[in-house]
């Protein structure tokens, strides 16, 4: 499946190894294998915490030519997966969004989405219509 | 020092000393304070940040006879990559930016721009990684006040103080970034832990430098 899917892929960056593992389970009931899904939480230890080699391991891993949606929790999430994002290089960077949205409601639906096949603007958009801002 | 003009960079041999003397010196004194780097951030955010720059900086200092091998731009970089890939916060991608930045300019631009003028440059790559502005209470508000110490040309020990008192001086700002932000005015009256560790890695380098004599 891996950088030949039709499908857009979904990255769940947490703080919590749990709560991305989590995260990805709920998505993966949803939406069985049909959209690439990977996950990263936790710093390089183990602990509560944020890890770029972990990002981009894990873009790695959900890759699609389609494109990948990341879903991150707090600050330090989001900080790290844009480092790990542009460690990717032109023209994989590009092809990469972080979404503005609620990290678990975000990611099911994004994943739901990408799962009919839908561009990687629309799995974005559906899933930012969640967030309040 | 590490002024770029020709004829004051330092010989290949000189950059060894001078990347070894600095990843020892910013090594021990994160290792030295890293319980209070703690301890401030369990003030006001996750309370992981000495932890964080400990193992950043462990990582760096283990690879330290590769990277004082490797020319002063390069090391600067490398040692920013470093950061990034080990640090395991938010601080990792800020402080890796500040030395990517600083590194790749260094190597680029040799003659054209003395140190303050890429350090300011490479401060605002940091704001822009992190979408802050002097004033949010992080380590921008160390950061600013050292490059404006050196665009003066002003005496190591002074900029070694001026980080100081921009640390403390975080204590009366409200966070606008970060985890600390949640706490909104709660975050008044406690040192910023960002800030903190970069006036501490200032002084650090500072003396180093003030006791570091180039061949």
């Amino acid at each position: 499946m891996k950088g030949n899917t039709a499908n857009v892929g979904i990255v769940i960056v947490s703080h919590s190894p749990l709560v991305a593992k989590g995260t990805a389970d709920m998505v993966r009931q949803m939406v069985g294998d049909t959209v690439p899904l990977s996950w990263c939480g936790g710093n390089p230890e183990g602990g509560l915490g944020t890890n770029t080699a972990g990002i981009l391991a894990a873009i790695e891993a959900a890759w699609s030519d389609h494109g990948v949606a990341v879903f991150v929790d707090l600050g330090g999430a989001e900080t790290n997966s844009e480092m790990a994002i542009e460690m990717l290089g032109e023209p994989r960077s590009g092809m990469v969004a972080i979404c503005n949205a609620p990290i678990v409601e975000g990611a099911v639906i994004a994943a739901a989405e990408a799962s009919g096949g839908a561009s990687l603007a629309k799995v974005v958009a559906t899933a930012e219509e969640l967030s309040p801002s | 020092m590490i002024k770029s003009r020709e004829g004051r960079l330092p010989s290949l041999q000189t950059d060894r000393e001078l990347v070894l003397g600095l990843i020892e010196a910013c090594h021990a004194v994160i290792v030295i304070h890293a319980d209070d780097l703690c301890e401030l951030d369990r003030a006001i955010g996750d309370g992981d940040h000495g932890t964080n720059m400990r193992r950043g900086c462990e990582a760096v200092y283990l690879d330290r006879e590769r990277l004082c091998s490797l020319p002063l731009p390069q090391a600067i970089e490398t040692i920013g990559m470093t950061l990034v890939m080990s640090v395991g916060g938010a601080s990792g991608p800020l402080y890796g930016t500040l030395l990517i930045e600083i590194g790749r300019r260094l190597g680029t631009r040799e003659n054209e721009a003395d140190f303050a003028t890429i350090l300011g440059e490479a401060i605002d790559a940091v704001a822009r990684r992190g979408r802050a502005h002097a004033g949010d209470k992080t380590l921008l508000d160390v950061l600013y006040p050292v490059q404006t110490e050196m665009l003066r040309q002003s005496a190591l020990i002074n900029i070694a103080k001026r980080a100081e008192v921009s640390a403390r001086l975080t204590a009366e700002m409200k966070a606008m970034r970060g985890r600390a932000s949640f706490l909104g005015d709660r975050s008044i009256g406690h040192v910023d832990p960002g800030a903190s560790s970069c006036a501490l890695l200032t002084t650090a380098i500072c003396r180093y430098l003030r006791e570091y004599r180039p061949a």
